[in-house]
Parts: C-alpha cells; sequence; structure tokens
C-alpha cells in the first residue's frame, strides 16, 4: 500500500469529491495563492475558478455562503485558513449550520463541510487555538479530527457525502505525518472510535496529533515494560466512548490527553464519561494532559512548557500507575 | 433601472399611473389587495393569540408593511427562492404558505410549517422556495448569497430576494453579503425594510447614513429607494430588481420606506415614539391607500372588497380552530433523529436513546 501524508490523503479525498458535480471549495488563499497549507495547490488550474472559489477574507460570509449553497442542492467545502479566524463564522456555524435542520421541523439539510486547521509554531496567542470544545459543544454539528492519513482521507470523504455539516479539523504540524493510504475510493465512517495501540496496563484517551505523540510516549514506556493502550476517538460529535470504555475496563486506569485549555475542555467531557460508565473499574484518578492556561507565548522556550508534549504525557502515564 | 446616483424618491400617488402600465387585471389587483389584508387580519389575530397566552416567545407583527412583501414576492416565480428575518409573517403569507401551519406553527403544534420548532419568527415552507425566517439580525443575508449562488452554479434562472430592516444594514453580514454578491454577480434582490427603526433606536441613532439604498454605492451596486407602502410601486420596483438579477448583471438593493404600526415585538412599550407619530403614519396606511385607489379607480366595488374581507375573516377563524385542534409535536423531535438528517448512534448512547 502506497505510504502518503496527511496532506496527500487530503489532497486524494478532495479530488475525489470534486468528480460530484455539486461539489466546490470556498475559502480564502485555496487557488491563486496555491493554499495556505498546500493541500489545494494545482485545483485552481484543475477545476477552474466556478469551483475552486477564492474568498474575499469574509469569514462569515464564506460560511454563510456555503450553508445557503448546501440548503439549495451544493455540496460546499469551506475552508477556513486556520482555526482562530473561524470564530468569525461562529454565528454562521452555531446559529444557522447547527440549527437549520432542527429548527425547521426537518425540511431542509445543510450538507456542507468546514474545513479548518488547529496548531501552533511561535505563532503566539491568536494564532495557536484550538476550539474543538466550541464545535463538539454544539448539538446539530458532527466534529472529526482524526490523526491518519488513512483516516484524513477516509473521513474526509465520508464529511463529504454526509447530509448534516460537519466540521473537520485538521491540525497544521500534521500535514507531513505519513501514513498507509489506499490508491482507491474508500470512506471511514463518522462516530466511531478506533484502538490505535493495544496495551494491557493503561488506557491512553486521546485524537487529532495527540495520538502521535502518546505513540512516542508508549514507545518510551514500553522500554520499561509498561504496555499503553491507545484510544483515537477521531470523531467528537457524536462521541463514541465504547472502544475507550471497554479498554477502560481492561486497563482500570487511564490518562486523557488533548491539545486545548484543560478546563471545561474537551479532556473533561472524556474524562466525565470514563467516570459516569466505568466507575466501577476505577483503580486511580484520571490523569489529563493539556495546553497550559495561558494565552499562547511567543517565545519558543515558553511556548514548549505550554503545549503539551511527549515527556509530559509519559510522566502522567507514570504518575496514574505508581 | 435607476442607479443610485439618479435615484428619485418615488412619491406616493404613483400607482395610478402604474395601473395604466402596468396590465395588470382586475383579479390580480384584488389578488394583492386580498393577501395584504390576509397578512393584517391574521396579525391581529396573533395578537389576540397571544394575550390569550396561545402564542408564546416573541410575536414580531409586520402590521404597516403589508405592501412590501405583497409587491415585492409579486415579482417572483415559483421556482425563485425567499430567506427572511424574524418579521416573516408577511413573507410567509405573500408567498402562499398555508395560514392553517401557519397558525399551527404559532401555537407550536406539529401540523406548524416548521413542525412547532420554529415558532413565530422561524417560519419555512421548502415547497414553496422560502427557505425561513432568520432571527439574528442581518445573518440570513450570507446564507440568500450562497442559495445564489447555488443557483448560479446549477445553471438555473432563479433568483433570491432577501428581506431583512434598517437596522441590519449596520452589521458585517450585510456588507460581506453585498460585496459577494456583486463581486460574482449573483442573482440576490435585497430588500431592505426601511421602517425607521432598530426594535427602539432611530434610523438616524443607528445609522451613519439614513438613505440606506447609497449604502450600495460602495460595491458598485444598483440600488433604489422605493414607497414601500405602494403596492404596485414595489412591485415595479422588485420586477425591475429581479430582471436585472435574472438576466445576469447581478444584485440590487432595494430600499422599501414603510412603517410599522405596531411595537417592534409584543413586549414593547413604544417609547420612542409617539401616538401622534404613529397616527401621521397611519395616514400612508398601504391597504387604506391601496383599497381607495381599486375603488377610485373602479377597479372593485364596496362590495366586493367586503365580501374579501368577510371570506378573509372566515379563513383565520378557521386557522385558529385548526391549530388548536393539532397535536403537539412528539418526543422524537427532541432525539438526535430530530437534530441530524443521519443520525450516528453511538454507545453509551446520548440520552439512552
Ligand atoms: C445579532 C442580533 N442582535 C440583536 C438582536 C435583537 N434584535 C432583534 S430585532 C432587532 C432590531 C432589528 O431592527 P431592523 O433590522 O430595523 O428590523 P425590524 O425589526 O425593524 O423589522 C434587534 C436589536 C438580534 N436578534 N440579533
Ligand atoms: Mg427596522
Amino acid at each position: 500500500m502506497p505510504v502518503i501524508t496527511v496532506r496527500e490523503a487530503l489532497r486524494q479525498a478532495l479530488h475525489e469529491a470534486m468528480q460530484d458535480e455539486r461539489v466546490f471549495i470556498i475559502g480564502e488563499d485555496i487557488g491563486h495563492y496555491g493554499s495556505t497549507y498546500g493541500v489545494t495547490a494545482g485545483f485552481l488550474e484543475q477545476y477552474g475558478p466556478e469551483r475552486i472559489r477564492d474568498a474575499p477574507i469574509a469569514e462569515s460570509g464564506i460560511v454563510g455562503i456555503a450553508i445557503g449553497a448546501a440548503m439549495v442542492g451544493m455540496r460546499p467545502i469551506a475552508e477556513i485558513m486556520s482555526v482562530n479566524f473561524s470564530l468569525l463564522a461562529f454565528d454562521m456555524l452555531f446559529n444557522h449550520a447547527a440549527k437549520i435542520y432542527a429548527m425547521f421541523g426537518g425540511q431542509m439539510t445543510v450538507p456542507m463541510v468546514l474545513r479548518t486547521t488547529n496548531g501552533w509554531t511561535q505563532l503566539s496567542a491568536t494564532h495557536s487555538q484550538s476550539f474543538d470544545v466550541y464545535f463538539a459543544h454544539m448539538p446539530g454539528l458532527k466534529v472529526v479530527a482524526p490523526a491518519t492519513p488513512y483516516d484524513m482521507k477516509g473521513m474526509l470523504k465520508a464529511a463529504i457525502e454526509d447530509p448534516d455539516p460537519v466540521v473537520f479539523i485538521e491540525h497544521t504540524l500534521m500535514y507531513t505525518v505519513k501514513g498507509e493510504v489506499p490508491e482507491e475510493s474508500y470512506t471511514v465512517p463518522l462516530g466511531k472510535a478506533r484502538l490505535a495501540r493495544e496495551g494491557r496496563d493503561i488506557t491512553v484517551v486521546t485524537y487529532s496529533r495527540m495520538v502521535h505523540l502518546s505513540q512516542q510516549a508508549a514507545d518510551i514506556l514500553a522500554r520499561d515494560g509498561i504496555e499503553v493502550e491507545i484510544v483515537d476517538l477521531r470523531t467528537l460529535r457524536p462521541l463514541d466512548m465504547s472502544v475507550a470504555l471497554e479498554s477502560f475496563k481492561k486497563t482500570n486506569r487511564a490518562v486523557v490527553v488533548t491539545e486545548d485549555w484543560q478546563s471545561f475542555g474537551t479532556s473533561a467531557e472524556i474524562a466525565a464519561r470514563l467516570y459516569e460508565y466505568g466507575f466501577d473499574y476505577l483503580d486511580a484518578p484520571i490523569a489529563r494532559v493539556n495546553f497550559r492556561e495561558v494565552p499562547m507565548p511567543y517565545s519558543k522556550n515558553l511556548e514548549l512548557q505550554t503545549v503539551v508534549t511527549v515527556d509530559r504525557i509519559v510522566q502522567a502515564i507514570r504518575k496514574t500507575l505508581s | 433601472m435607476a442607479h443610485h446616483d439618479d435615484y428619485a424618491h418615488t412619491s406616493a400617488g404613483a400607482s395610478p399611473a402604474l395601473l395604466n402600465d402596468s396590465r395588470l387585471d382586475a383579479a390580480t389587483l384584488i389578488d394583492y389587495y386580498r393577501q395584504m389584508v390576509l397578512i393584517r387580519r391574521f396579525e391581529e389575530k396573533c395578537q389576540e393569540m397571544y394575550t390569550k397566552a396561545k402564542i408564546g416567545g416573541f410575536l414580531h407583527l409586520y402590521i404597516g408593511e403589508e405592501a412590501t412583501a405583497v409587491g415585492a414576492i409579486a415579482a417572483l416565480r415559483p421556482q425563485d427562492h425567499i430567506f427572511t428575518h424574524y418579521r416573516d409573517h408577511g413573507h410567509a403569507i405573500a408567498r402562499g404558505l398555508d395560514i392553517n401551519a401557519l397558525m399551527a406553527e404559532l401555537f407550536g403544534k406539529v401540523t406548524g410549517c416548521s413542525k412547532g420548532l420554529g415558532g413565530s419568527m422561524h417560519f419555512a415552507d421548502v415547497s414553496k422556495n422560502f427557505w425561513g425566517g432568520y432571527a439574528i439580525v442581518g445573518s440570513h443575508l450570507p446564507l440568500a448569497v450562497g442559495a445564489a449562488l447555488g443557483m448560479k452554479m446549477q445553471r438555473k434562472d432563479s433568483v433570491v430576494m432577501a428581506f431583512f430592516g434598517d437596522g441590519a444594514t449596520n452589521g458585517g453580514e450585510f456588507y460581506e453579503s453585498l460585496n459577494f454578491a456583486q463581486l460574482w454577480k449573483l442573482p440576490v434582490i435585497f430588500v431592505c425594510e426601511n421602517n425607521l427603526y432598530a426594535m427602539g433606536t432611530p434610523l438616524e441613532v443607528h445609522s451613519s447614513v439614513t438613505e440606506l439604498y447609497r449604502k450600495a454605492c460602495a460595491f458598485g451596486m444598483t440600488s433604489e429607494r422605493v414607497d414601500g407602502n405602494d403596492v404596485l410601486v414595489m412591485r415595479e420596483a422588485a420586477l425591475r430588481a429581479v430582471e436585472h438579477a435574472r438576466s445576469g448583471k447581478g444584485p440590487v438593493l432595494l430600499e422599501a420606506m414603510t412603517y410599522r404600526f405596531r411595537g417592534h415585538s409584543a413586549q414593547d412599550t413604544q417609547k420612542y415614539r409617539t401616538k401622534e407619530d404613529i397616527e401621521r403614519h397611519r395616514r400612508n396606511d398601504p391597504i387604506a391607500r391601496f383599497r381607495a385607489l381599486l375603488l377610485n379607480e373602479g377597479i372593485a366595488t364596496e362590495q366586493q372588497l367586503r365580501d374579501i374581507d368577510r371570506m378573509i375573516d372566515d379563513q383565520v377563524e378557521a386557522a385558529v380552530r385548526f391549530a388548536d385542534e393539532s397535536p403537539e409535536p412528539g418526543h422524537e423531535w427532541i432525539t438526535q433523529a430530530g437534530v441530524y438528517a443521519a443520525p450516528i448512534a453511538v454507545d453509551p448512547p446520548i440520552h439512552g436513546e
């Protein structure tokens, strides 16, 4: 099977999706500029400006237009350059995309995908955030954040085919992550977690880029004979906890690793569900590894102390096992 | 069509001239009257039902503005699309939504146009291409632009008409939408209903430019201010705008001058204007004006119009009975199946569903 990057996997999914006449892509700098993270590079030349729509810097308009077009039968893919700018489109997402199906009594659907990307690399406070929890909080949205090239391709395809609005969260530090991806077309269903690594001692519940860091932490701990099981949630709404709970019932210990602030964050919900449904199996308090609760500093040194590192995951696992 | 530069405000009393020009038959003219009266009686009944607590939530009445919706929507074909704001009863009725379903919606019944989940501010009927009332001021304008983009990409000649208030022209979405629509030459008719107030804030207190059609200037967009209380003037302007949009020339902004006779919503104590203000504007009542025109020009007889009035009263009473007798929406509407077109079952299930 070919080994390709996340970027290439996303490109394959988008190329496949473009075979459907109803699909078009709208976003800032997706065409003439050549795409901020290279995902849609060359698409303008191949598909033309009608379907690769370079948009003005107007996030609310971009997402609102995608919603309206989706309502009348198109399959828009809106790209928000980085998740930090999605704040300007929250009204569109939360008050419209998420509500239109339910509020009008199921008369209309909003089959759109919002692609956006988390990430940081010395970009300081406004450009290094994660809003996963805001999206995942909202009934009416589906929210996915895959980790591997295989899932990126399969879940983006599934998201585009889905009749409901889907927020598809990527990560700037993952575009070059490699993995096996079949050339042929396939989908990976939304709302299904997966076991990313087997182990009998402790369960790490995580998603997106943190799956890869958790793997590195597990490799380090394996040298000491500690077997870490890793659950990749893949979808945040609806949240499939079955794989995590099954693992937890076996290991009786868990660490939740998410790349966002801890208070009221995604890890709070995940841990709450482990407690709620796995209470009888609990041998130790559930640990959480997250961003430090500060606006992201620019200074490299401070930034590395703020984000989640392999070392912090290793420490949390050791502590939970002790 | 008049560009913003050579705009001339259409004066009240333009209707008689239009009557001769527009080749409208008597039946059509009388039907505009019927629609306007139906909106008014329906809403008067809404007010009554609100007082009786049959209707809850916010109730924004359109009384006084009927000619704008009826005139503008008269310019549309069935395959054209409408997006509107929370003051949506008039547009829904002018578009021909069943008033039984509208009253049932207000009563929160499953026979309502939005199954009782939307209420007054969220009427919709996809079968009529009536894509809904939206209650976040100005925020439906990008949706309307998106629908127009969809029409253009599907090579359809449908246009999209978006209604909103004077207050909505100050928000970012208005400007984003005008830019997108003009930039991409999309078939949108933006109909700004300038009723001189955004809730209780007067036009000159909330907008740096009070001739709102001029806000289209910055985008090089065609725009026009019209008498929104004259149904025929409104229709003529809308026809010009629709023709412009349908022929691929791009969007148009119409500023319809009008006035609401009731409070902003049922809760409004109207401290921001006097009874005299309202009385002065009542002399410009769009229904009274049109009724007088029909009679003076010999298009309808007093008896004919009275028969219509009576028929409408009966229709509205029947709508109340229908709404009253209708069942409420069931519990399934508050399960995931009511929230998603394709709900995904997870384990453990949400709410144990
Ligand atoms: C974004 C937003 N801000 C505030 C409100 C509360 N609100 C509802 S209607 C309204 C006034 C709108 O005035 P206008 O656009 O002139 O429309 P009108 O009610 O006069 O028809 C306000 C402030 C809202 N619904 N949405
Ligand atoms: Mg107003």
